[in-house]
């Protein structure tokens, strides 16, 4: 029987089965020990110093740059450290070890040197912390060549792409959703594969792009879309390096429209990217230029009224699925 | 150095300010609960003689750099209660009109450069404060409030050398409360006597007792006046205690109700209450106006937030840059 487990058991699971698998991996963070979860700032590490000891999951002094610095040197030398930096945006005190260490050492040194390392955090905005504890920094960290960049929406996924991370021999940027933790689902514990897009729901009319929260949002618009006939085909491609640019333009091909979503800003976001890419690769397939519903240029905004103002919420992208699917205007917003 | 607590010009004053902010930051829970407090909130009650025993050493042009937990600095630097917690309700009528929250407040006309919500950032925004004023020749000061868990990031150590080597006229002001959220002091460091980093740096250093607040602005006195007559920065660290959790909804695990009891036994309030009962500064009646008077502007500082709108929409997108600068240029 599969389990069903909310995302940050599944990754608390991943985290468990991988410590009793290689005793090279360790973990080190602030708070993973003794905070009110029992395990980090949203549970992660739930018991696992109890069973795996405190020299093993680490509790660090709030100092970023040191611990992501001493997690690259710890994995030049064998291990295999997991990181838990608790809100991505202060991954950016990190930013040496994490762009000039970790991303280059193993093309600077030709190859002598690799960086398993695992940078655990989360992303994304809607629970009201703020502009510095809400930032979805993604795309900063896919520019940098020598990063791998996972995006897990679902339990399943966050255990796989979690386990995978682990193994791999490439430093590894993997940003959680801090609205999405407790979502719920089924959890095969297997490992899944970098640069494979999962087709979250199939559909003919129109090709979505989606990450974490978007992605939710747009699954709950297809279903509503189906209803009046539309079908959407939407798209998680979960890790954002490597890319599966493969499986978006087989979609492409079917749909011959595109729209990409996420919650960071669009400007120089990977909307942008992807947009380009698929209309380098597929541009004879493309009935209309691609579109992109994604954050505003703002920082994010404390007041409820003002972060849900500066982010996609469904009805943002009914009206952009509108502008490429002329007959989709029956689906119903939110409000109706 | 200061050598005296001048009570009868200050006494009640810092009582009041403490009291003002005890029973503030004591609601915050409740108001979270009712749903009108969003993301983290971090409450100071028992650190108030730190806040309050160093801003009234202050003046109102000079500058501070507070932290998450920063209300109380806030409060104590001189910023209307009902303007702050509509801040914190994230009201149009709040200091950054909403946009800003708990973690983020700041208050321009009182120098309060605003509440961070990066553990140390608050000391290298005052260390530019300080430098800003010697640039312009001007003789105010600027303080970095900070905590025990602060002192070990790297910015902490950075600042304190250039403020040693530029000699600026900087106070930093470490807010030992003895954890940093769930991690004890005693854990993440080696040498639990904080003073001795000053000295490396070759920076004076004291520590004082930060549940006394004339020891506190005695020790603060002392080191605005060095750095206003050019003398450079100081580091002091305050022993306190946080006598609720990190934040609102903290279970403190991490630590047992024995200790906290301890601490509470050194309230700062009712010391200070009895220096100035002693010295015949205040009857002992006036112990029940205190609180009254704190209760009183709490409750209008609660009703001037909860009638406050929410902030307009479109002004989600203001303040991002100033507008029309680059006109010219396009
Ligand atoms: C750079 C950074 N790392 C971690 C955090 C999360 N965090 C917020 S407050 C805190 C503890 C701070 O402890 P301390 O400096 O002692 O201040 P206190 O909360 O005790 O007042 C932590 C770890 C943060 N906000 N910023
Ligand atoms: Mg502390």
């Amino acid at each position: 029987m599969t389990e069903h487990l909310a995302i940050w058991r599944a990754l608390n699971a991943a985290l468990r089965d991988a410590l009793a698998a290689d005793d090279r991996v360790f973990v080190m963070g602030e708070d993973l020990t003794k905070w009110a979860t029992g395990g980090g700032i949203y549970g992660v590490t739930k018991r696992l110093a109890d069973e795996f000891g405190t020299h093993r999951i680490r509790d660090t002094p709030i100092s970023e740059e040191a611990i992501v610095a001493a997690g690259v040197g710890a994995a030049i030398q064998g291990c295999r450290p997991v990181v838990e930096i608790m809100y991505s945006d202060f991954s950016l005190l990190a930013m040496d070890p994490i762009v000039n260490q970790a991303a280059k050492t193993r093309y600077m040194f030709n190859g002598q040197f690799q960086v398993p390392l695992v940078i655990r955090s989360n992303g994304g905005s809607g629970i009201g912390k703020a502009a510095q504890h809400s930032q979805s920094l993604e795309t900063l960290f896919a520019h940098i060549p020598g990063l791998e960049v996972v995006l897990p929406a679902t339990p399943d996924d966050a255990y796989g792409l979690l386990r995978t991370a682990i193994q791999s021999p490439n430093p590894t940027i993997f940003l959680e959703h801090k609205a999405l933790y407790n979502v719920r689902g089924p959890v095969r514990r297997e490992p899944v594969p970098f640069g494979k897009a999962r087709v979250a729901c199939e559909g003919s009319d129109l090709t979505i792009v989606a990450t974490q929260l978007m992605l939710h949002r747009a699954l709950a618009v297809a279903a509503r879309a189906a209803e009046t006939g539309v079908y959407l085909e939407v798209i998680d491609p979960r890790t954002l390096y490597p890319l599966d640019l493969d499986t978006i333009a087989r979609s492409v091909a079917k749909t011959r429209r595109l729209l990409i979503a996420h919650e960071a800003p669009r400007d120089f976001g990977f909307g942008a990217e992807i947009a380009a890419s698929l209309t380098e690769q597929c541009w004879d397939h493309l009935d209309a230029a691609p579109v992109r519903v994604a954050g505003a240029r703002t920082p994010i905004p404390y007041a409820e009224e003002l972060e849900r103002e500066v982010i996609p919420d469904e009805d943002d992208l009914v009206r952009a699925i509108a502008q490429l699917v002329p007959t989709s205007a029956g689906i119903r917003t939110s409000q109706s | 150095m200061v050598t005296d607590f001048p009570y009868p010009r200050l006494g009640r004053h810092a009582l009041d300010l403490m009291r003002l902010i005890r029973e503030f930051e004591s609601r915050l829970a409740g108001y979270a609960a009712a749903g009108l407090i969003r993301g983290s909130t971090h409450p100071g009650v028992g650190m108030e003689a730190v806040a309050v025993g160093v801003a009234i050493a202050l003046r109102t042009d000079d500058t501070i750099a507070s932290t998450h937990r920063g209300h109380a600095h806030c409060l104590a630097k001189g910023a209307e209660p009902g303007r702050l917690l509509a801040e914190i309700f994230g009201r149009s009528d709040g200091y950054c009109g909403g946009k800003g929250g708990s973690m983020h407040a700041g208050v321009a006309p009182h120098g309060i450069l605003g509440t961070n919500g990066i553990v140390g950032a608050s000391i290298g925004v005052a260390t530019g404060a300080a430098l800003a004023a010697q640039l312009r020749g001007q003789d105010n000061v600027s303080v970095a409030f900070f905590g025990d868990g602060a002192i070990n990031q790297g910015i902490f150590h950075e600042s304190l050398n250039l403020a040693a080597i530029w000699s600026l006229p900087v106070i930093y002001v470490c807010e030992n409360n003895q954890y940093a959220q769930s991690a004890a002091l005693r854990d993440m460091v080696a040498n639990p006597d904080l003073t001795a980093r000053a000295n490396a740096y070759g920076i004076p250093t004291h520590a004082v007792d930060g549940m006394d607040v004339a020891a506190v602005y005695r020790a603060a006195a002392s080191a605005v006046g060095r750095a206003r007559t050019g003398q450079g920065p100081t580091l002091l660290v305050a022993d306190t205690y946080r006598f609720l959790g990190h934040m609102v909804g903290d279970t403190e695990i991490y630590r047992d109700s024995a200790e906290v009891d301890r601490w509470r036994a050194r309230d700062p309030i009712p010391r200070l209450t009895a220096e100035l009962v002693e010295r015949g500064l205040m009857g002992p009646d006036a112990v029940e106006t205190v609180e009254r008077a704190a209760t009183q502007l709490v409750d209008q500082a609660e009703e001037f937030a909860r009638r406050s709108a929410a902030p307009p929409v479109a002004t989600a997108y203001l303040d991002v840059y100033q507008p029309d600068v680059h006109q010219e240029a396009r």
